[in-house]
């Protein structure tokens, strides 16, 4: 059969050979037009700047740092280091103007700087900080205990950040983690007291965030409410509920149900044993280790399994996902509840692993905290943890400085994860990928 | 070529939240009422302990039981209603009424937020962030109230100009970044809500923010001349009628002015308002920003209403969140926010009568307001509860009916 | 397989999609089914393919009445489709998309991705497919996107293929290709159902055709049918959609486009160096595939896009005859409206208007902040319901009142609106993308006449269009883009042929040169037919 393709296919075989339209080729040719990107590079000025200014003008030039970095193995001595303040400043404001710098000349050279690069700035001017803080202070800032209460503190925002990426993948916007967290806890708590054992309570935690999430599920999929306005209402809804049934059934009897259990600190042989790491890593509560298993299945199995592949295909195009026979709507409503039960596994933070009682509103804020996190971690469990990570870092650091006694005022360090969030929405966000279909329903 | 042309593009699902929300008969709304009432009830009665007593025996005595159930729910809701309603043992008429006049002067806050919500919503952006704005509103308010010492009724003016600038600062931050960066006005507004508290607990520990020679975090009062001035010794006060000209105000805005017809477009379908050529971004900020002032206004409630409170940490309560409600409920429009905000206003009223009088928290009464605003805005669920029939479910179909409508509608149309 | 349809019958509330349809394929026969666009052959094969149930009637698979509830039922019985709109995840990739809903697993639930793409090489290689299983959909053009689609249903068995207007994406070049495909597939025993409004395509490969119209099947013919015949019946009288009108030359410049380029921040360019001139009283077409960069360069055009580099320049003429130039480059929408740019978009109901607004608001959001609609920052609601009104009458929209919500107009009277709005307006330049997608032939014709007239009246008329034969009607010069450049300007009586090679990127005289040698071939090729 001959037709005019073949003929035409000698003259075309060469433009053929590329890349159709459509596809994200680079034309060399006129690559150099593409707009520069400043906002990096401004960004970083911006703090260079801030760090010169802020740390090396002020810092007492005779002044000492002290870190003190527990080891936590036996056989190596912890470590103490008094550094001098302003050279040590002075060191790291230099490669931040260096880093800078090259920024700007990427800017200008239309190429985009890495995420690890900005990462890595990041640190280097947290450090700073750090080293500002503390100086002239008597007492040793705990790095070791900085960061193993860090990584304690993210538990509640990781586990909310992947009960998010779980309903989001699926085509569900769950703004209501902030409510499973405090139905966890609230019903971790009770039924922990009840049967005297932190561990059943432990199991109780998700089925109160699962409830939670067959509400969303119901609003949300079936009757096609917008996805954002029920959690919010949800979330007032748990709060109002949680709040009545302490002010009074709790409050009433207080000796059945509010009697604090609170899950072991399990310290892992060997794992333990490696210096500093394994203090911060494998000396937690079995929460942390529920909380690691919880990220690396999800990492794996959205991305690598029948179950992932299907939940994603359902929030990035339902129709397509629907015409091979997957039921979008029954796969969304399964993998909400899902996403429910993983944040009230979390919301056993606040009471089992902490081992308080329920209080009012004790979630605080941190459900909230959680979404912005899986935003900020590109909708990936991956992402989704480092980012939890920077706001339990950010919310420890207060702890850690509160105890050195630094002249910063509380509220300012509690307000920097915030402000880190909405400097990332403004600015990083905009390129990463959200779930193409989530927050609309799928009406078949 | 199809044969199902291109359907409406899928807008913000939210908004066809609101249109069906905008759609919804008075009879869901009073049906959701009564389904509110009856989950409260569930819970006033399941934590009683004359209930719980009782239960233990109800096949014995039944009786017992019944009488308890009626009494903790009948008690909760016969004081609810006369907290906001008509205090029926009162020893003078003005007393009898006194609780519709608390009513009306709790509904104040959330009918200037619910408003600054509304238009949001109508602009299509989600501003979660009344909070915070009412915060910064009350700052500015506040400080002006108590530092500066101005005539009488020129006080007022400066207090309520100030509560106005402050919270559209705040309202502000967020139309900005969205229109110039896109940041999503959802994650910025939480955000900002948190540090504007932050920020509120950092002023309060200066002094100048402070009752000369106290150590709590607490402000002055503001000056006498300042304060509302209210109607016969009522809670009622001009801030009312200031809500009610705020209504207006933005109903004029959305109905009869340009920037209003060019933010209902941007709300409705923003690709088509580009390309009329309408500024999509400074759609964003103007909204943002005025609705940041009216939240502000309502940090004028607390601070300028009678009893005054001063400026401290909790001073907007949760305005900013029952806002959201408040402008669900009334539909985004102005009347019906209005209506909304004196039914939320009076279950705040009637919730602290009900604590005080039968010992039922007034946490119930966000339980009441969540399950109000959630069925509202899920019409067949409502229908579904009490049996009526749904038109849309008429045929018998595997698909449900949205899907239906639009290609039906598409399909006369190719 | 042969498929039977006996009197399905499907509605929409009181619309009447499918009435009592009646359909017969056999057992390896390619069935065209013809019909304009709403004349209910997508519904048709959707309550076929399970996605919509059917108020009456039955569906027989070698005689044996089947029921499905959905599309997976449909595809265990043997029935893949091919939908208009691909039904692919842009984010996976070509094995993750054609094994999604049947994976072969291993282990705890993991996807056994070397079967996978055992499963896509295998049949990409019967066919000669040339898919690669690893690419991500989304970077893949749409002709081969198609074929992952075929894979798709092939790889689940399919007996009998429903493709759904599948050459509305290909260039004609492309089309010939899926032919071909279609040839193969049905020499293998696979029965094809080919829905389609272009009758060229028809009588090149059906069997069968059946042509419906109104959700009604009005008869049946052979490919040997005229395209007259087949015209008639599909639209139900006789149509002449040649556009009665002169030739113009155009008079002097009046929209000048200079080596206009458009490079995202990825370096990957949309347009490049495009130059050429619009003259008053002149029309110039631009054709192409869809997705060469026509979206592109009208949006650059009326300014929602920012250009890279090079300019745009509106002349116009001053009361002595000066040529007045202003230079639109990179202006803001407002500017360029302002300055005498009548648009009307690609995309009517995602840009052009507002569902939830009336008739009469839809006539003036592009003016809504001048007067008489509105002074000093209010509106003047009077105003604004009076022009609905004159314009409603003019351009013979439909509706009982201009009062009424534009989303319950039809998508033809929807788009007089459209055209309204613009054209009440006094225009140096007008714009017009797609300007008759979506719409009944009725409409097309008063389209076309008014869109005629405005040039008459004086405009510089710019139309894209991606129907060859709507391009052909409307022009007085022809430009045709590939890949965001202009493969060259022709005039209208361009051989179809040459436009098509145009279109897939071959210069104008290089395309001229290629359809003299392809005479020859098409004899070649039809003697061969013959032999069969």
């Amino acid at each position: 059969m001959t037709t005019i393709n073949e003929s035409v296919s000698n003259a075309e075989a060469a433009r053929r050979a590329k890349p159709d339209q459509g596809s994200p080729q680079i034309d060399h040719e006129f690559a150099g037009l593409a707009p520069r990107s400043w906002k990096a590079p401004i960004i970083f000025t911006v703090l260079t700047l801030a760090g010169a200014v802020v740390f090396c003008l002020t810092v007492d030039p005779g002044s000492i740092s002290k870190v003190s970095v527990r080891t936590g193995t036996p056989g190596i001595g912890d470590v103490l280091w008094s550094l001098p303040s302003l050279i040590t400043l002075t060191v790291m404001t230099v490669i931040m103007v260096a880093m800078t710098a090259w920024a700007w000349r990427q800017a200008i050279v239309r190429h985009h700087i890495t995420t690890w690069y900005g990462v890595g700035f990041g640190l280097i001017f947290v450090a700073a900080f750090l080293v500002w803080a503390v100086s002239g202070e008597d007492s040793a800032l705990q790095v070791t205990a900085l960061l193993s209460g860090a990584l304690f503190l993210s538990v509640p925002l990781i586990f909310g950040a992947m009960a998010g990426a779980v309903c989001e993948h699926v085509g569900v916007i769950n703004v209501s983690i902030e409510g499973q967290l405090l139905g966890g806890a609230f019903l971790g708590a009770v039924v922990g007291s009840l049967t005297q054992n932190a561990w059943i309570g432990l199991l109780a935690a998700p089925v109160a965030g699962a409830l939670v999430g067959c509400l969303l599920a119901l609003f949300a999929v079936r009757y096609w409410v917008d996805h954002i306005i029920v959690g919010v209402v949800l979330n007032v809804l748990v709060t109002g509920l949680t709040n009545y049934l302490f002010s009074t059934v709790l409050t009433a009897n207080s000796d059945v149900f509010s009697i604090p259990f609170a899950l072991p600190v399990v310290r892992i042989p060997l794992l333990a044993d490696i210096p500093v790491i394994g203090t911060v890593l494998f000396n937690q509560s079995c929460l942390v280790y529920i909380m690691y298993a919880v990220v690396i299945l999800l990492q794996i199995m959205m991305f690598h399994s029948r179950w992932g592949l299907r939940m994603r295909a359902c929030g990035e195009h339902p129709r397509a996902a629907d015409t091979v026979g997957i039921k979008v709507n029954r796969t969304r409503v399964l993998n909400t509840i899902l996403g429910g039960a993983i944040a009230g596994l979390g919301g056993a933070f606040f009471t089992l692993a902490t081992g308080l009682a329920f209080g009012k509103e004790m979630s605080a804020g941190r459900g909230y905290i959680a979404l912005a996190a899986m935003i900020l971690g590109g909708w990936k469990p991956k992402g989704a943890l480092l980012a939890a990570l920077l706001f339990g870092f950010a919310d420890n650091l207060q702890n850690a400085l509160g105890v050195v006694g630094i002249g910063v005022p509380s509220q300012f360090m509690l307000m920097a994860p915030y402000l880190v969030t909405i400097l990332a929405v403004a600015g990083i966000v905009g390129t990463v990928r959200a779930p193409a279909q989530e927050g609309t329903a799928y009406k078949g | 070529m199809t044969d199902i042309a291109p359907t409406a593009p899928q807008a913000p699902n939210w908004r066809a939240t609101f249109r069906k929300i905008t759609n919804s008969s008075a009879v869901t709304v009073v049906l959701a009422i009564v389904v509110a009432l009856v989950v409260g009830a569930i819970l006033i009665a399941a934590a009683d302990e004359d209930v719980q007593r009782t239960v233990t025996y109800l096949f014995a005595q039944p009786g017992d039981f019944f009488v308890a159930l009626g009494q903790s729910i009948g008690g909760a809701y016969a004081a609810l209603f006369q907290g906001a309603v008509v205090n029926f043992g009162a020893s003078s008429s003005g007393a009898a009424l006194l609780p519709l006049a608390r009513t009306v002067a709790n509904s104040v806050p959330l009918i200037f937020a619910g408003l600054a919500l509304g238009m949001g919503f109508r602009a299509g952006l989600f501003n979660i962030g009344g909070q915070g704005q009412i915060m910064l509103g009350a700052v500015f308010c506040s400080y002006l109230g108590f530092a500066l010492h101005l005539p009488v009724g020129l006080h007022v003016i400066v207090c309520v100009l100030g509560a106005f600038v402050g919270g559209a600062i705040w309202g502000f931050v967020p139309g900005i970044l969205k229109a110039t960066t896109g940041a999503n006005e959802v994650i910025v507004t939480i955000m900002l809500n948190s540090i504007a508290g932050f920020l509120l607990g950092f002023l309060l520990t200066l002094q100048s923010f402070r009752v000369p020679g106290s150590n709590n975090p607490i402000s002055p009062m503001v000056d006498a001349n300042a304060l509302y001035p209210t109607f016969f010794g009522t809670p009622v006060s001009v801030g009312f009628v200031l809500a009610i000209a705020a209504a207006v105000g933005v109903w004029w805005l959305m109905e009869r002015s340009t920037l209003g017809f060019r933010i209902k477009a941007v709300g409705a379908n923003k690709d088509a308002a580009l390309t009329s050529g309408m500024n999509v971004r400074t759609t964003y900020i103007w909204v943002m920003t005025i609705g940041g002032g009216l939240c502000g206004l309502a940090a004028t409630a607390p601070l300028l209403g009678t009893p005054s409170q001063a400026l401290s940490v909790d001073i907007a309560s949760t305005f900013g969140f029952d806002a959201i409600t408040v402008a669900l409920l009334g539909r985004s429009k102005p009347l019906g926010t209005v209506l909304a905000g004196l039914l939320f206003g009076g279950l705040r009223a009637g919730g602290y009568m009900m604590q005080a009088g039968t010992g039922v928290p007034i946490d119930i009464i966000l339980v009441l307001q969540s399950v109000i605003v959630l069925l509202i805005a899920a019409p067949p669920l409502v229908k579904a509860i009490f049996r009526l029939p749904d038109p849309s479910r008429r045929h018998k179909v595997r698909r449900a009916r949205g899907m239906k409508a639009s290609v039906a509608r598409s399909e006369v149309t190719a | 397989m042969k498929l039977e349809l006996r009197h399905i019958t499907k509605k929409f509330g009181d619309f009447v999609a499918n009435d009592n349809i009646d359909l017969v394929v056999e057992p390896g026969q390619i069935h065209a089914l013809l019909g304009e666009n709403g004349a209910g052959k997508s519904t048709l094969m959707n309550v076929l393919y399970g996605l919509y149930e059917a108020d009456g009637g039955q569906i027989l698979l070698d005689d044996q009445p089947m029921q499905f509830a959905g599309p997976g039922d449909a595809m265990a019985a043997g029935i893949g489709m091919v939908h208009q709109h691909f039904m692919l995840v842009p984010v996976f990739t070509v094995a993750e998309n054609v094994v999604l809903g049947h994976e072969p697993v291993k282990g705890p639930d993991l996807i056994d991705v070397s079967k996978a793409r055992d499963i896509v090489k295998q049949i990409s290689d019967r066919f000669g497919f040339e898919v690669d299983p690893n690419a991500l959909v989304e970077d893949l053009p749409v002709g081969i996107q198609q074929r992952v689609e075929i894979i798709k249903a092939l790889s689940r068995q399919a007996k009998i293929l429903i493709l759904d207007e599948p050459t509305a994406v290909l260039t004609p070049q492309e089309t010939d290709e899926l032919m071909s495909i279609m040839r193969q597939l049905k020499a293998a025993g696979t029965s094809i159902v080919f829905i389609t409004h272009k009758l060229r395509e028809v009588q090149d490969v059906a069997d069968v055709i059946t042509v419906i119209r109104h959700g009604r099947v009005v008869g049946q013919a052979a490919p040997t049918a005229s395209q007259s015949e087949l015209a008639r019946l599909m639209v139900g009288r006789a149509v002449d959609l040649s556009v009665d009108k002169t030739l113009h030359q155009g008079g002097p410049v009046a929209l000048s486009v200079k080596d206009l380029s458009l490079v995202e921040p990825t370096g990957r360019a949309l347009l490049e160096d495009i130059t050429f001139d619009v003259h008053k009283s002149e029309i110039l077409t631009i054709a192409g595939v869809q997705g060469n960069g026509q979206t592109e360069l009208t949006e650059v055009l009326i300014g929602l896009r920012k250009s890279t580099a090079g300019s745009v320049t509106l002349v116009t003429q001053d009361a002595a005859g000066r040529a007045v130039t202003t230079d639109l480059t990179n202006q803001s929408v407002r500017t360029i409206l302002d300055s005498g740019v009548g648009y009307v978009p690609e995309n009517r109901s995602k840009d052009g208007m507002i569902a939830g607004f009336s008739v009469a608001e839809n006539l003036v959001i592009d003016q809504i902040t001048h007067p008489p609609f509105s002074r000093h920052g209010s509106l003047d609601t009077r105003a604004i319901s009076a022009n609905g009104a004159r314009q409603v009458e003019q351009f013979d929209i439909r509706t009982d009142t201009a009062q009424a919500g534009m989303g319950t107009l039809s998508g033809g009277n929807q788009q007089k609106v459209v055209l309204a709005r613009e054209l009440s307006r006094d225009l140096t330049v007008f714009i017009a993308s797609q300007p008759t997608r979506g719409v009944d032939v009725g409409s097309i014709e008063f389209i076309h006449g008014q869109i005629i007239a405005e040039r008459d009246a004086g405009a510089a008329v710019l139309i894209v269009s991606t129907e060859l034969n709507e391009v052909t009607a409307l022009a007085d010069r022809i430009a045709v883009m590939y890949r965001g450049r202009f493969v060259g300007i022709v005039p209208p009586d361009t051989d179809r042929n040459v436009l098509g090679l145009m279109m897939a990127g071959i210069a104008a005289d290089e395309a001229l040169d290629l359809t003299r040698q392809e005479s020859y071939t098409d004899q070649v090729q039809s003697e061969g037919v013959d032999h069969d």
